[in-house]
């Protein structure tokens, strides 16, 4: 982040607005003027901004600097995936050929933009070992609720419909528990056990003929690798159900291990965190949906498909439907592929590798400091936990935001729900080891302030824009747009 | 099966050259083994059944820069690109004038590679343009509360069918006949455990049964026609339900806003402001609802609020609503703002301005229109749905609307979006600020030509 | 710290009985749980609401809880200023803090709730 050097004029546009000023000029009409509907149909006022062009520019160009991203900050944001987004990806995206086309126009003449979405789903089959893919979820909720609807369709039409309960581990993420009703399923807590696994005999005594879907998170949100994966698998199968794996992160399996060897029936994958495509200050995402080939026929439409050198767009026989307005977020798929294609078999299986051999890294020179969710090697991120500084009287969020003065942003804070003072540190396999031993450092610079100077930690952050936000008095006194 | 052969070292790709996105290098690694503790990678991920551990995998190995931008504007080029070609092609997503401003500022890597501003000290940038982008949606559509961006239009559309359902207690949906089907098709998938029944009313919303959750409609409709927004609204009040409009954001710099009719939800696909096409995503949704209702709605919402020193911020803020807090009881499982093309269609609505957004909605109202009566005078093709429009319209050809377009494409012109399912051989043609007038002309001589061969 | 005059629930409600009108809120050790609380759902006047069962939501900036009634009965009063500002759930707790006042349908239900002195060792569990 760049120190603005004064404080910015915070005002919004409507306040900058003066009448007559533009920031654009349109040309004038170049047919006959035509007639105009009934006068009621239109509208008098349209009370929009009035600015000349440099101040727009200006005026985002400064609040821009007030963020904290990738390409300026070190990210270690758990189970979010902040790694390097290659600008490569964004110059594919915005070719003329693949930024310009019109999503109505029929597969025939768009023969490059269905091969690259072919090819994608080809290369994320090989990588999860479901071949069944579907690129149409804009977003890894809408990818795990496209893969329990895949869940339901597959039992209904097995005349099973009994089955309509997801179990969900309590280390879960609030989209499985949100998806699982939005699903119309009910939702069974199956309890973690001490060292951070699935308690397997909890999840025997579970299943039975009203499982619809387990919900497993792989690697866990504790960043750990399930050990009894295979007997889970097994278990849930044993009794009908199947396996839906929030793969939300793939960014340690990557030629690791393929979910569908483990015996996962259904996956999704978020482009944005594994396969490098921007986050964007909160979307756009992409989170394809991933089956077996038993269960490809219920896929949600299109799916890509090739017939000699003809690609076509399809929709399978039993699909679940159409779950958005076109084909995907292309603009994102053409991102990932192209993240894909730059990295090959052999960098994706690095990707991993480097992703867990930083994290492990981190753990291992921080857990004399921090206690540790879980203390065996983790995957690709490690779960702190902040006990001993609540001990001294500084909690979790306030070592989160003085790490920000040190223009380091903050870990992911007090998830998973059943860590206590959780800090989850993700630090992906782009970032350097010079950067993991700044951050190591700093680390344990906070804990040494937490004894010596634990005001300044708890007031922190002191070198931002801001300093903490009256988030009770926002939510008590919702104010949600420009007012005079 | 042990893993044995020719695992690179990390980092490294085929050829022994290191990757350019991952910096460690071999001592890196060895140190950073050696301070774990362990002698090898591998003592890592010993978790992993030793059976299934690194796979072989298919795809190709790793492309250099040069060549792989090479082979992929190769593939691009290979699609039938608006701008080369003359495009009439609209229904749900328009292709518009993007002013330069908003490349630029989509050039900044702050924005872009920022993640959700859950620590909103480092995040004022990306927060107070979500709080722009919800003053915008709510100006346009003079609506009092709007959250900070949906995926899709048809995804806000049914995340508000929804919503009403919620409010009114009611499970009966009643969707205009006149909206387009994929709308319908969207929400059915969104719907389809929660016991909720979807009816569809005729266009003048007579008859409307009393135990709705709402009247949802589309306007312009799939035929591109103006619907009576107040008389709709009135009609779902009359039986206790909420109006849900589903709009084109561009036609209100020219026609009544929403909110003036009373609309109690909007929904609008937002790429026609400032977002390129991309064959269809990323887009951003656009809802907006009653301040009354706002612990209903879904998605995130951005606030305003003050620091410990007094000075103006903003938050995510009411987000008990939402999944991470609230889990199974959510009002969505949304995660997501779509935030970066929600910043498009802030620094698009900026730029316009108030007088900018008025000539692009008249542009489009004038060539539109120009072009509806033109091709009403060529033989054998008529304008078969009667109403104000904005920038389309349905036409009905003397032959097939595949045909049609085959033909057109022909001459480089890419036709309409057949709705012959709803009329026989009709197209629905769209007309924005971006076809010249001699386009249009050349659309107009090459329709009477088609027609003509018959 | 809990006032000796009231009667505690074990999903931390408060009770103060006034013949047969029983006032209720939350306690200090849920307020101070909780955090900032933010909104209040209250139902409406008027109802029936039997013994513990739910009668609304209490939210604090990144919480939400269930709130339940520790006597049954009829809701004669639902404290409409908490709506507005229902920081006075954090800043008096057994005054202005208050959220409905229940018309008692069986005095006996007051057995089953626990002292000060039974609801301090309670949560100090």
């Amino acid at each position: 982040m760049t120190t603005p050097m004064r404080e910015m004029d915070r005002r919004l546009l409507m306040d900058r607005s003066v009448p007559g000023r533009r920031a654009v000029a349109l040309p004038e009409s170049d047919v006959p003027a035509q007639p105009m509907p009934d006068a009621t149909l239109l509208r008098d006022d349209l009370p929009l901004p009035e600015i000349a062009q440099l101040e727009v520019i200006r005026y985002f160009s400064l609040l821009s600097q007030l963020n904290f991203s990738i390409d300026t900050n070190f990210y270690p944001l758990g189970s979010c995936t902040m790694k390097y987004n290659p600008k490569l990806n964004d110059a594919i995206a915005s070719l003329p050929g693949f930024a310009n086309i019109h999503p109505n126009q029929p597969a025939e003449q768009v023969q490059g933009a269905v091969q690259l979405m072919y090819e994608l789903q080809e290369a994320l089959g090989d990588l999860t070992g479901l071949p069944g893919v579907s690129l149409a979820p804009l977003a890894g909720a809408q990818g795990e609720y496209a893969g329990l609807l895949i869940a339901r369709a597959y039992h209904a039409r097995r005349n099973d419909s009994a089955r309509t309960v997801a179990i969900v581990p309590d280390s879960a993420h609030g989209t499985n528990p949100a998806s699982a009703a939005m699903a119309g399923l009910e939702v069974v807590t199956v309890p973690s056990d001490a060292s951070g696994n699935v308690d397997v005999d909890a999840l025997r005594s579970l299943t039975d003929e009203r499982t619809a879907v387990f919900m497993l998170t792989m690697p866990s949100t504790l960043g750990l690798f399930e050990p009894s994966i295979l007997e889970i698998t097994q278990i849930v199968h044993s009794a009908g159900g199947l396996v839906y794996a929030d793969g939300a992160n793939l960014n340690a399996l990557l030629g690791m291990v393929r979910l569908g060897d483990l015996g996962v029936d259904i996956c999704h994958s978020n482009l944005h965190k594994t396969f490098s495509t921007p986050h964007g200050g909160g979307g756009p995402g992409s989170g394809p949906v991933m089956v077996t080939e038993e269960l490809a026929s219920f896929l949600p439409e299109p799916v890509a498909a090739k017939s000699g050198d003809t690609y076509t767009l399809d929709t399978p026989e039993h699909s679940v439907g159409k779950i958005n307005g076109f084909h995907g977020s292309f603009s994102i798929l053409a991102r990932a592929y192209t993240y894909i294609r730059a990295m090959g078999r052999d960098g994706l299986k690095a990707v991993a590798e480097n992703a867990i051999l930083n994290a492990n890294y981190i753990q291992a020179q921080l857990k004399d400091r921090f206690d540790l969710a879980a203390d065996r090697y983790c995957m690709h991120e490690t779960v702190l936990s902040a006990t001993r500084q609540r001990k001294r009287g500084v909690k979790g969020l306030d070592i989160a935001k003085r790490l920000l003065d040190h223009g380091i942003h903050a870990p992911t804070m007090y998830f998973p729900l059943i860590v206590d003072e959780a800090l989850m540190v993700e630090p992906t396999e782009t970032e350097s080891k010079e950067t993991l031993d700044r951050f190591i450092e700093v680390m344990r610079q906070i804990d040494d302030e937490v004894t010596s100077d634990p005001e300044t930690v708890r007031t922190a952050p002191h070198t931002l824009p801001v300093t903490r936000l009256d988030e009770a008095a926002a939510a008590r006194k919702p104010y949600l747009r420009w007012q005079e | 099966m042990v893993h044995t052969v020719d695992r690179p070292a990390g980092g490294r790709i085929a050829g022994g050259n290191p990757h350019p996105y991952i910096p460690a290098t071999d001592a890196d690694r060895a140190a950073m083994l050696a301070a774990i503790g362990v002698s090898s990678f591998e003592d890592l991920v010993q978790d992993i059944p030793e059976h299934l551990r690194f796979p072989e995998l298919t795809i190709a190995e790793s492309a250099p820069e040069l060549s792989l931008s090479a082979e992929l504007a190769a593939m691009a080029a290979r699609n039938v690109t608006p701008g080369d070609y003359a495009c009439f092609l609209g229904a749900g997503a328009y292709r518009h004038f993007i002013p330069s401003t908003v490349g630029a500022i989509l050039q900044r890597g702050e924005f872009v590679t920022a993640y959700t501003p859950y620590q909103p000290e480092a995040a004022q940038g990306t927060l107070q343009t979500g709080f722009e982008f919800q003053s915008a949606i709510c100006q346009l559509f003079d609506m009092e509360v709007a959250n900070a961006g949906m995926y899709d239009g048809p995804t806000a559309f049914a995340e508000a069918a929804l919503m009403a359902c919620r409010l009114t207690r009611r499970n009966k949906v009643a969707i205009l006949e006149t909206a387009d089907d994929r709308l319908t098709a969207v929400l059915r998938a969104y719907s389809a455990h929660q016991q909720i029944e979807i009816i569809s009313i005729p266009a003048d919303g007579a008859n409307t049964p009393d135990d709705i959750a709402c009247v949802a409609f589309q306007s312009p409709n799939l035929f591109g026609v103006i619907e009576d927004v107040a008389s709709l609204t009135e009609k779902a009040h009359a039986a206790g339900a909420l109006s849900i409009a589903h709009v084109n954001p561009t036609a209100h710099g020219l026609f009544q806003p929403p909110g003036k009719y009373g609309v109690d939800i909007v929904t609008a696909e937002g790429q026609p402001l400032g977002v390129p096409l991309s064959f269809g995503g990323a887009y951003v949704g656009l809802f907006a609802c009653r301040q009354e209702h706002i612990r209903q709605l879904p998605g995130r919402i951005i606030g305003r609020t003050t620091d410990t020193q007094g000075r103006t911020g903003y938050v995510l803020t009411l987000q008990t609503r939402e999944q991470h807090i609230r889990r199974e009881r959510a009002t969505s499982n949304i995660c997501t703002s779509t935030q970066l093309i929600g910043l498009m269609v802030a620094v698009y609505v900026a730029t316009l301005g108030k007088q900018g957004m008025r000539d692009v909605a008249n542009l489009c109202y004038q060539k539109a229109h120009y072009a509806a009566s033109e091709i009403a005078k060529v033989p054998g093709y008529s304008l078969p749905v009667v109403g104000a429009f904005f920038h389309e319209f349905a036409v009905t050809c003397p032959r097939s609307v595949a045909e049609t377009n085959a033909a057109l494409l022909k001459r480089k012109i890419i036709g309409g979006y057949d709705i012959s399912d709803r009329i026989p051989d009709t197209m629905l043609i769209c007309v924005t600020e971006m076809n010249s007038r001699g386009e249009i002309d050349t659309l107009i001589s090459a329709l009477r030509e088609i027609g003509g061969a018959q | 710290m809990n006032p000796e005059d009231l009667k505690y629930s074990k999903e931390h409600e408060w009770a103060r009985v006034d013949g047969k009108t029983v006032t209720i809120g939350i306690t200090q050790f849920a307020a101070e749980q909780l955090g900032d609380v933010v909104y209040v759902d209250l139902p409406a006047a008027g109802a029936s609401i039997a013994q513990f069962a739910k009668f609304g939501e209490i939210e604090s900036v990144k919480t939400v809880s269930d709130l339940f009634t520790p006597v049954g009965g009829k809701i004669v009063e639902v404290n409409g200023a908490i709506k507005d500002n229902p920081e006075k759930v954090n800043e008096d707790t057994y005054g202005e803090g208050w959220l409905l006042k229940i018309e008692i349908t069986d005095a006996a239900q007051l057995d089953g709730l626990m002292d000060a002195a039974g609801y301090e060792s309670h949560t100090a569990g």
